[in-house]
């Protein structure tokens, strides 16, 4: 059972503070969609949580295991990380390109062992990449390179996935089929944690609400409980109407708030 | 996936055929078999001892700075995601240059021939410490600190030559600072060969590290990768083979930009794929180009640097173009 714990988690840039005394505790199981205006710090807070970036002052657990002391490789195995607009810097075939999530497991020298072909297609078939597994990446339209990215981020299974905007930019069709596959992946007891700005998907799909406002967490809780209109006036500064539940949930944006 | 060697054995036999020309190909007429039997029995004729002591250290030298240049150059456009990144862009290369020419500038090089090299790996340590002290940090940084430490270097060896004691002195600078293989002995391969081979060593393991950037840093770095590290044996990699290789041979430009880039088609464009075949291509070109110059007679002696450039350069323009039509 994955538990990641953040105590205390500040951090300040040039005098600014990005994120202020941010505290929770995330189970394996839950799909997190963390949620708030530009700059309050979403990005900075997953980077944190992914042992990317030290924070000033608080720290991040994995299982009590505190992420600063953490073996790079040993926690490349159990967490994957996809940065906002992620893009390949050479025209590498999918396959390639997907099999580059196995990094941390693979030997220092040689190719890809026997053994990981079975994931490499397995992942490539989750994100129905089949008939694109030997295209060059860069040659891929935005929706198939953002599968094939999260494809090497799955293809090492990892317990936990951090996941920076994993849907903006895309069409209707593939934020929805992104947003199934995180929901999927929660389902299937991995913790999820993704940065988004589509309120309706995420009131369909994830299961918990993670908002920050100018660095300081306000709200976090079941999606069900704290999604609000109350809340969103507080995040966001804009009235908005949430109607529906579950899978029929709506959230509209109506007017800013005065 | 099954791991392809293909352009890894096609890029040795290349490399092997280049050799045996470079063997059997000189301005002394000797027969092939004449050849062989230098190679068998060193020091027994006149033709063997221009086999033994002129063309093979010679084929020798060409390989270690070629290997130097082609990995290099495969690891920093790996490292920098740029292809059009060269050995020469840590400052190392004219760090190594410039100690060469102060060796002939204070005339320690008549006093003692190895004078030159040694003075050579001085600049480029030296450059590679001055480069690693003020990039430190960032990838960005490290180009920006490698332009600085060159042009530096760059400014005083022009010093050098205009203050050059006598017009002789600044021949000597000139016509080295212009890259060859000639006259080089096994004295000078014993001097610059382990730093070649530590160097090249240190570069073969970063095959995983350019792997992973190709998702670019962010994730390179979730996957395990210690970017710091990659960074700084990059540094101490190249620092070590073009240094050494620098220092023996004056400059050589375009094989460390050219190599990867024959290679990257072979190998599907994986960065990691491209260091052993750009290595092994890196030496074949030298040797080639080494050929060249010694097979066309002409009245002054073409050096080594200026084929490689004048065949590299048109490359150059070509890889611009291309870059257009890639890249709108």
């Amino acid at each position: 059972m994955t538990i990641l714990t953040a105590e205390g988690l500040t951090v300040e840039r040039g005098g600014r503070v990005i994120l202020d005394d941010v505290s929770f505790s995330l189970d394996a199981g839950t799909f997190v969609a963390l949620v708030g205006a530009n700059g309050a710090g979403k990005s900075t807070l997953l980077s944190v949580l992914a042992g990317l970036l030290k924070p000033d002052r608080g720290g991040v657990l994995l299982d009590g295991a505190p992420l600063a002391g953490a073996d790079r490789r040993e926690l490349a195995r159990r967490r994957a990380f996809l940065p906002q607009n992620p893009r390949a810097e050479w025209p590498i075939s999918v396959e390639r390109l997907v099999a580059l999530g196995l990094t941390p497991q693979l030997p220092a020298f040689g190719g890809l062992p026997g053994g990981f072909e079975p994931r490499l297609t397995d992942a490539i078939a989750v994100c129905d990449l089949i008939p694109q597994r030997l295209q060059p990446a860069t040659t891929l339209s935005g929706g198939e390179l953002a599968r094939a990215m999260l494809a090497r981020a799955l293809v090492g299974d990892p317990e936990v996935l951090i996941a920076d905007e994993p849907i903006t930019g895309l069409d209707p069709r593939h934020a929805i089929d992104t947003v199934a596959r995180l929901h999927t992946l929660a389902a299937d007891g991995k913790l999820v944690i993704a940065a988004v700005h589509d309120l309706t998907l995420a009131a369909r799909s994830a299961t918990h609400l993670m908002a920050l406002r100018e660095g300081r967490l306000v709200a976090f809780g079941p999606i069900t409980e704290v999604l609000t209109p109350d809340l969103l006036r507080r995040v966001f500064d804009v009235e908005a109407r949430v109607s529906g539940d579950g899978r029929e949930t709506l959230v509209d944006f109506l007017a800013p708030a005065v | 996936m099954t791991p392809s060697r293909w352009p890894t054995a096609i890029a040795f036999l290349v490399l092997a055929l280049a050799v045996a020309a470079s063997l059997f190909l000189g301005r002394v007429n000797v027969s092939p078999a004449e050849v062989i039997q230098g190679l068998l029995s060193p020091g027994a004729s006149l033709a063997g001892l221009v086999v033994t002591e002129l063309r093979l250290p010679r084929a020798v030298l060409a390989i270690l700075v070629g290997a130097s240049l082609g990995l290099s150059g495969a690891v920093l456009q790996g490292l920098l995601r740029n292809p059009l990144a060269e050995p020469g862009l840590l400052g190392v290369s004219n760090g190594a240059a410039l100690g060469a020419v102060l060796s002939i500038y204070f005339g320690l090089s008549q006093a003692f021939p190895l004078a030159t090299p040694l003075l050579g790996l001085v600049g480029a340590v030296g450059a590679g410490a001055m480069t690693f002290a003020f990039g430190r940090g960032g990838t960005l940084s490290l180009i920006l600190a490698g332009s600085a430490v060159s042009g530096l270097a760059l400014a005083f060896l022009a010093l050098a030559l205009n203050f050059a004691p006598n017009p002789y002195a600044a021949y000597e600078m000139n016509i080295w600072m212009l890259g060859t293989l000639s006259e080089k002995s096994w004295d000078h391969i014993l001097l610059a060969a382990p730093f070649i081979a530590l160097g090249l060593g240190i570069l073969a393991t970063m095959g995983r590290a350019v792997d992973a950037l190709t998702l670019g840093e962010v994730q390179a770095r979730s996957l395990g990768i210690d970017l710091d590290r990659t960074r700084i044996l990059t540094l101490l990699g190249v620092g070590l083979s073009v240094g050494a290789a620098t220092s023996v041979t004056g400059s050589i430009g375009f094989i460390g930009l050219v190599a990867p880039h024959l290679v990257r088609p072979f190998v599907g464009h994986q960065p990691g794929r491209t260091l052993l075949p750009s290595a092994l291509l890196g030496a074949a070109l030298l040797i080639c180009a080494d050929i060249v110059t010694r097979l066309l007679t002409t009245q002054n002696e073409l050096r080594l640097g200026v084929v490689t450039s004048l065949i590299g350069a048109p490359f150059f323009f070509w890889l611009v173009l291309r870059l257009r039509k890639v890249a709108p």
